[in-house]
């Protein structure tokens, strides 16, 4: 307990402010695996409790001395009963926490609800490709490394990787699942709370597995409608000269080969869609908070902001890195 | 009893015995002196020591490693290592102590203590042994050389595909990793065999299967676990490189092989392994146990019964590593029962020792406090196994730092602990002299109390919501105190790894001198000098309990008749250990290196071309043909008469 005690404590401050905490509850899963934590957790502090209660006494009852001579077996009667009792003991704890585990996890399982919004992530090497689908194809919404949730309404992914194993992980709103080439998988998630929140990936990605994060924001219904509205928004045109330039640059050089602008002649679909970039809370999948100054950071030189990541350096002059930066940041 | 016949061979026995047949059996078992004989031995003791030492060195450079990376996590976006060298330090630490250190230096204890334990003259398939140490070392330093090109791999020690196939994973970096993997698991299975053949044939007559130290049992599960595990991982590695060299498509899912058979075949081996770094441990700690409480441990074939279940249980978990892989869930509620039931058989063994250490009376030598240090530790990570065995908390919990916790204090705690108490105790017998005790006492509670301050916080990080495996983290999450605190903790621990060094190489040279049994202990390893001849006993033991030295003291029985002026063995029945046949040992030859040299060769060149197969096996089977070369036919096999 001595060394429980400030692992609770530790959780219970954490579970108040974690952005990314298996203990926030925020979820309605992730709101299970607290009082199922909680049971693991006194079960196996009284089991660790009673060996070590055991092992203190049956060292100091009797100390041994150099000249001591050895002893003969016997006298140990009564503990093949102990013994007996032990592991009976030990068994019934063992059966309890896999019954409890069972129980929360079939809650978890469960069905589908049909009300619930659809969304598929695809991952990549090293950012995530959202897509909020829709009956009508014209409603779809696609966004990167970001995720807008209404709260308590239930959300079914479906999950897909374009290249190596990566795992979909909103601790504050369920565990992880794996992304895995050749298959798809699902999660469900009904987020309970509003806030910020940040997922990662969970399975050794590569040489950026480090930053592949993701921005969950769970807020009122309304709230959510009024995001996804906007998104379905095209791209504004760009209003000021420097915004111009940047619009030119992105339309006739190496970016529009890769990146998606609705409303514009850029559509490469192999990295972020940048539509509205500037809405989102980061850049590079979580490396940077979004600010002018990260734009810039990261377009001047994408290799030193993340190195190994797929975006080229490009080599930009200055009037054209301000203009790309002026222009980007209208992609509200 | 005698093993004779009447033939006018010189035998031991009354008429040959204390200087005379030490001169003989001297002249028959040494190798000759110099280098050439230094390379050719087949002497368990000294290629158990060499297999020792190198392990030894290996984790060392694991923990260097180990630094590397706590220095990287010490503050948020740390720019010290770049995301390329940490990935591949990562997964050199993984890898090294996995395949360099924990199973090899488990194995290599055994290759030195079994033959004494069993009161026998050498280990069974000695040219085997000599070879898989060379093919060890050769594999080790293939690695390590790789890492310092800075080829050295980078896709984990797990080398999930499909990112470590072909696609994404170019380069030769993969092809190292597996081809070392190749390397390792050939001297673990060679070990294996010889340890069971051992096991199974060379007891000192009358060790029944029930009076076989618990140690002896220990290596004799964990044994089998090697032959029975390892060969999924070496078809898995060979599947791989496949894959990456000749174009195969076992792990290709377009193409329609499968991402998720790596991770069958990998933990299929990988659970295992786990236990086979643990079980040898639990014997170190029955050995221990019994020494230093002064009697037998509690309970013995309830132990042997925690032993064996242990090992076939082992087989049946390996899919909780694949909770988060989507597989259907009723399979997973199976995989979760099995990982719960396999703490049953460890809670047995627990109850044990600390029952005998409440029955006898506990002598807190340096050894003995590891065992209390392993209790004290490993039961912990055997606690947060049990919360992990459950799917809704692994799902949150898998990959992050709570599992970097956990498995540390499981092979830290359950496997490293006893394996330092297991130096420190059989240290005199290994080089005739004691380790210091007052240096040994600060190095325990160093190491112990530097482990949990390491370790302890990572638990807290991991539920923070940090994952592993990543080379920096954002401020702000909350990680950077518990970062900051185990950083701290792993160089404590390096300083009391560097001690533990220390103490040894100035006890080699200045440690009192030990004497055949300075614990006062009971098996057979006690009951020759300290270190023993080249024969290792002079008459061979016999046993008639399972604690010979308490029970005969002073005057334990022998057998004589073996032969002086061979290499000659006594092979036992299985089960109750009667005299059997007289078996002849293998004499010294250079030829398992020159093998070892030709398969290094095949399979290095086999990352640069396939052909290399086909060329690189005539050298191969050349060395193997003169080294089985048969012998000139010696007198006709004799019958053993009791």
């Amino acid at each position: 307990m001595r060394r429980l005690l400030p692992g609770l404590a530790a959780v219970a401050l954490v579970a108040c402010e974690g952005r990314q905490s298996v203990t926030g509850g925020d979820g309605l899963h992730s709101g299970q695996f607290n009082s199922l934590f909680l049971i693991f957790l006194l079960v196996t502090a009284f089991f660790y409790l009673l060996v070590i209660a055991f092992l203190v006494a049956a060292v100091v009852r009797r100390r041994g001395r150099a000249e001591d001579r050895p002893e003969k077996s016997g006298g140990e009667g009564g503990f093949r009963l102990i013994l007996i009792g032990w592991v009976a003991l030990v068994a019934l704890g063992l059966t309890g926490l896999t019954a409890a585990s069972y129980f929360s996890d079939a809650a978890a399982g469960g069905a589908r609800p049909a009300n619930a919004i659809r969304i598929a992530v695809t991952a990549n090497q090293w950012w995530w490709d959202v897509r909020y689908l829709d009956p009508v194809p014209a409603n779809t919404i696609r966004t990167a490394n970001e995720l807008h949730l209404p709260v308590g309404v239930p959300v079914h992914i479906q999950l897909k990787s374009n290249d190596v194993i990566h795992s979909f992980w909103v601790p504050n709103l369920a565990g992880k699942q794996d992304l895995i080439p050749g298959r798809i998988t699902d999660i469900t998630l009904i987020p309970r709370k509003e806030g910020l929140y940040r997922g990662q990936c969970a399975e050794f990605c590569g040489l950026q597995h480090a930053h592949m994060a993701l921005d969950v924001t769970v807020e009122p219904m309304e709230t959510f409608e009024a995001w996804r509205r906007s998104q379905l928004r095209p791209a504004p045109p760009p209003a000021t000269p420097l915004a111009v330039t940047g619009y030119n640059y992105i339309m006739t050089q190496e970016c529009s080969a890769c990146h998606n602008i609705s409303g514009t002649p850029a559509s490469g679909q192999v990295a972020p869609d940048l539509t509205h970039i500037a809405s989102r809370r980061s850049i590079g999948a979580g490396t940077f908070p979004m600010s002018r100054g990260h734009l810039y950071a990261w377009i001047a030189d994408p290799q030193s902001a993340k190195p190994g990541n797929h975006m080229p350096y490009v080599g930009l002059e200055p009037h054209e890195l301000h203009g790309v930066v002026a222009y980007l940041e209208t992609l509200k | 009893m005698t093993v004779l016949s009447g033939k006018e061979l010189p035998r031991d026995g009354v008429k040959l015995s204390g200087e005379a047949l030490h001169y003989r059996l001297d002249k028959t078992w040494s190798r000759q002196p110099g280098l050439w004989g230094w390379l050719s031995t087949v002497d368990h003791k000294e290629i158990g020591r060499r297999y020792i030492i190198t392990a030894m060195i290996f984790l060392a450079l694991g923990g260097l490693l180990a630094l590397a990376m706590r220095m990287q996590l010490a503050r948020p976006e740390s720019g010290l290592i770049d995301p390329d060298r940490y990935n591949q330090i990562f997964t050199m630490h993984g890898t090294t102590m996995m395949f360099l250190f924990a199973v090899p230096v488990m194995e290599a204890v055994a290759v030195y203590l079994i033959p004494l334990m069993l009161g026998t003259r050498n280990i069974a398939f000695p040219r085997l042994n000599a070879f898989s140490y060379w093919i060890y070392l050769a594999g080790g330093i293939l690695l390590w050389v790789a890492f310092v090109l800075d080829i050295g791999p980078d896709a984990g020690w797990f080398a999930y595909v499909p990112l470590s196939g072909p696609e994404y994973s170019p380069g030769k970096r993969t092809d190292v990793w597996a081809q070392m993997v190749t390397f390792t698991e050939i001297a673990a299975l060679a070990v294996a065999v010889e340890l069971v053949a051992t096991i199974f044939k060379q007891r000192a007559p009358g060790m029944t299967l029930a009076r076989m130290p618990l140690y002896v049992w220990a290596i004799l599960i964990t044994a089998f676990m090697v032959i029975f595990s390892m060969p999924a991982v070496t078809l898995a590695s060979s599947f791989l490189l496949a894959d990456r060299l000749v174009g195969t498509q076992f792990f290709n899912p377009f193409e329609r092989g499968d991402a998720l058979l790596w991770q069958h075949l990998f933990w299929f081996f990988g659970h295992p392994e786990v236990y086979i770094i643990f079980l040898p441990a639990t014997g170190f700690v029955s050995q221990l146990t019994e020494t230093f409480c002064r009697r037998p441990v509690f309970a013995y074939s309830a132990v042997v019964i925690a032993l064996v279940s242990n090992g076939i249980l082992a087989f049946g978990l390996w899919v909780h590593h694949m909770f988060a892989t989507g597989l259907p869930r009723l399979g997973y509620s199976f995989y979760t029962a099995a990982s719960m039931a396999v703490s049953i058989p460890t809670a047995i063994q627990i109850f044990c020792w600390i029952t005998t250490m409440w029955l006898g009376r506990p002598r807190f030598d340096t050894p003995f406090l590891y065992v209390i240090g392993f209790v004290v530790t490993f039961v912990i990570g055997g606690l947060t196994g049990v919360m992990i065995a459950s799917v809704p908390l692994d799902l949150q919990l898998h990959d992050t730092y709570f599992i970097v916790a956990h498995f540390h204090y499981v092979l830290i705690g359950g496997a490293v602990f006893p394996l330092l108490g297991a130096l420190t105790y059989w240290f005199p017998k290994i080089t005739g002299r004691m380790m210091s005790e007052v240096i040994g006492k600060v190095n325990f509670w160093m190491i112990f109390l530097g482990f949990q301050i390491a370790f302890f916080p990572m638990h807290i990080s991991g539920i923070m919501g940090m994952p592993r495996r990543v080379y920096t983290y954002p401020a702000g999450l909350g990680w950077e105190t518990t970062n900051l605190i185990s950083t701290v903790g792993a160089f404590v621990v390096a300083l009391a790894v560097l001690l533990f060094v220390l103490n040894a190489v100035t006890s080699l040279f200045r440690g009192r001198i030990a004497g055949p049994n300075p614990w006062d202990a009971a098996g057979l390893e006690w009951a020759t000098s300290s270190p023993p001849p080249a024969y290792n006993f002079a008459h061979i033991p016999l046993v008639s309990s399972r604690t010979p030295l308490w029970d005969e003291r002073g005057h334990l029985p022998v057998v004589t008749g073996l032969r002086v002026d061979d290499r000659e063995l006594l092979l036992t029945s299985v089960l109750d250990a009667r005299p059997d046949v007289r078996e002849p040992s293998p004499l010294p030859t250079i030829w398992p290196l020159l093998a070892a040299l030709a398969t290094t060769a095949m399979f290095v060149s086999s990352m640069f071309t396939p052909w290399a197969v086909v060329i690189g096996s005539l050298p191969v089977a050349a060395a193997l043909i003169f080294w089985f070369w048969p012998k000139e036919p010696g007198l006709p096999p004799e019958p053993v008469i009791e």
